[in-house]
């Protein structure tokens, strides 16, 4: 199908883009990367008057190491974040998601804060960067704030961005020592979405877990933290018999569906094998 | 009321007027004539429509004409030297990795800028290049033996 007809704008700051946005209201919609709008837009589920590109706003792509952190910008691609030699050194657990997403070229076209603001339940991005206290810059007409991404889905492609609102910048906050990740993920083929994803990660001391958060993806209307299996692990020496247990519990808060891709009961079993794996997979990377 | 824009097309420079919501594949094929970036999924699925803008690889069916203004866009014409198979599509040629031949151009655009990036890949690397470009005739054995032969050839 052909993209609807619309008007195409290409503001040149942030706020340019914000007053557009907030001036048109539904009649607008923003595009970055497009791998998600355009295709949401050729299947007509939305019809927009306006486009409004945020291509033209420069240092919008970048991944700043500061002090408190790693910043990244709305503009900076999946590939761009793969590639990136301060994530593979700092965050490499982060360094490996976008390697199983899509394909090369929605890589390349595809941003990392677009894939958070689509908001589908099987966000790949969203696991390991909850997992990592990240939050979210969000600017609007009348400024910015900051959103832990853990509260940032509302539901199935929702959000708490207002009229007007942009996701700027994920902040990522210097994690502690001697802490790792992992995210695993299934498809039913290598460029698909997921089935079940799990992220974990953990910060040891010696060998005990100073503290472990698991996010899970697709088993619920939005990325879930998995208290319950954190809290059976977190201040504990870990053992087989302890990760065995995690995995039960972590099923057990996941709340999946049935539908095309898997079943229910299926993805409820995964989430007990990947949260396992996940964990014994980041505790070798701590070591 | 459309836009003027200039598109760098294989070292040559076009100039042309396009609605704003044309995709880059829609003026490639209809507005110049450079019908050898397919369109079959048009929904970045099938890599068929795959260009190289700006040094890397991109479904063009997911990129809208307006936004390739004053880029440098690589089509599966620009790859023939004048006309002559260059070494890939020689090598393509020669292993059978082409049948039908609809994914062929989208497939060598994606293993142009593989090998542009990294000239000597492992197979994984291959697979995983060509990952975006779907073949339903070959089962792309021959097509993998196609660019790692060439890619061990050296260049």
């Amino acid at each position: 199908m052909r993209l609807p007809e619309f008007k195409y704008l290409s503001p040149e700051t942030v706020q340019e883009a914000c007053s557009l946005l907030a001036q048109h209201g539904d009649k607008a919609k923003v595009l970055a990367g497009g791998t998600d709008v355009m295709n949401v837009m050729k299947d007509r589920v939305i019809s927009p008057e306006f486009v409004v590109g945020l291509r033209g706003i420069t240092d919008l792509d970048y991944i700043n190491d500061d002090s408190d952190g790693i910043k990244i910008g709305a503009l900076t691609t999946l590939a761009t974040l793969m590639k990136s030699s301060v994530i593979k050194e700092k965050l490499p657990s982060l360094a490996e998601v976008p390697t199983k997403m899509a394909t090369t070229q929605i890589r390349n076209m595809g941003t990392v804060v677009g894939n958070i603001c689509n908001a589908a339940p099987s966000a790949d991005m969203a696991p390991i960067l909850i997992c990592m206290g990240a939050q979210a810059k969000i600017t609007g007409p009348d400024g910015d704030r900051v959103v832990a991404l853990e509260d940032f889905f509302t539901g199935p492609g929702q959000t708490v961005l207002g009229a007007g609102e942009i996701m700027t910048e994920i902040q990522v906050p210097n994690q502690p020592t001697n802490s790792a990740g992992a995210y695993f993920k299934l498809s039913r083929v290598s460029v698909d979405l997921a089935v079940v994803g799990v992220g974990v990660v953990l910060a040891m001391d010696g060998d005990t877990c100073k503290d472990i958060k698991i996010t899970l993806a697709s088993v619920a209307p939005k990325p879930i933290r998995a208290p319950k299996a954190e809290a059976s692990i977190k201040g504990k020496k870990i053992d087989e018999a302890l990760i065995e247990e995690a995995g039960k519990i972590a099923s057990g808060e996941a709340t999946p569906i049935d539908d095309v891709r898997g079943s229910a009961f299926y993805r409820t079993e995964i989430v007990n094998v990947f949260t396992k794996r996940a964990i014994r997979h980041a505790l070798e990377q701590a070591k | 009321m459309k836009r003027l824009i200039q598109l760098n097309v294989n070292g040559e420079l076009y100039e042309v007027a396009v609605h704003e919501h044309r995709t880059l594949s829609e003026v490639l094929r209809e507005e110049l004539d450079l019908i050898g970036t397919k369109e079959a999924c048009n929904q970045g699925d099938c890599g068929s429509c795959t260009v190289i803008l700006d040094g890397k690889t991109v479904t063009a069916c997911l990129t809208l004409a307006v936004e390739a203004d004053g880029r440098e866009v690589r089509t599966i014409e620009g790859i023939s030297d004048g006309g002559e198979l260059n070494p890939l599509q020689k090598v393509f040629v020669e292993h059978g990795a082409i049948q039908c031949g609809f994914c062929t151009p989208g497939m060598v655009m994606s293993a142009t800028a593989l090998l542009e990036d990294n000239p000597k890949p492992t197979e994984d690397e291959v697979r995983m290049g060509i990952a975006g470009n779907i073949c339903r005739c070959t089962g792309y054995t021959k097509i993998v033996e196609a660019i790692l032969a060439l890619s061990e050839g050296g260049k």
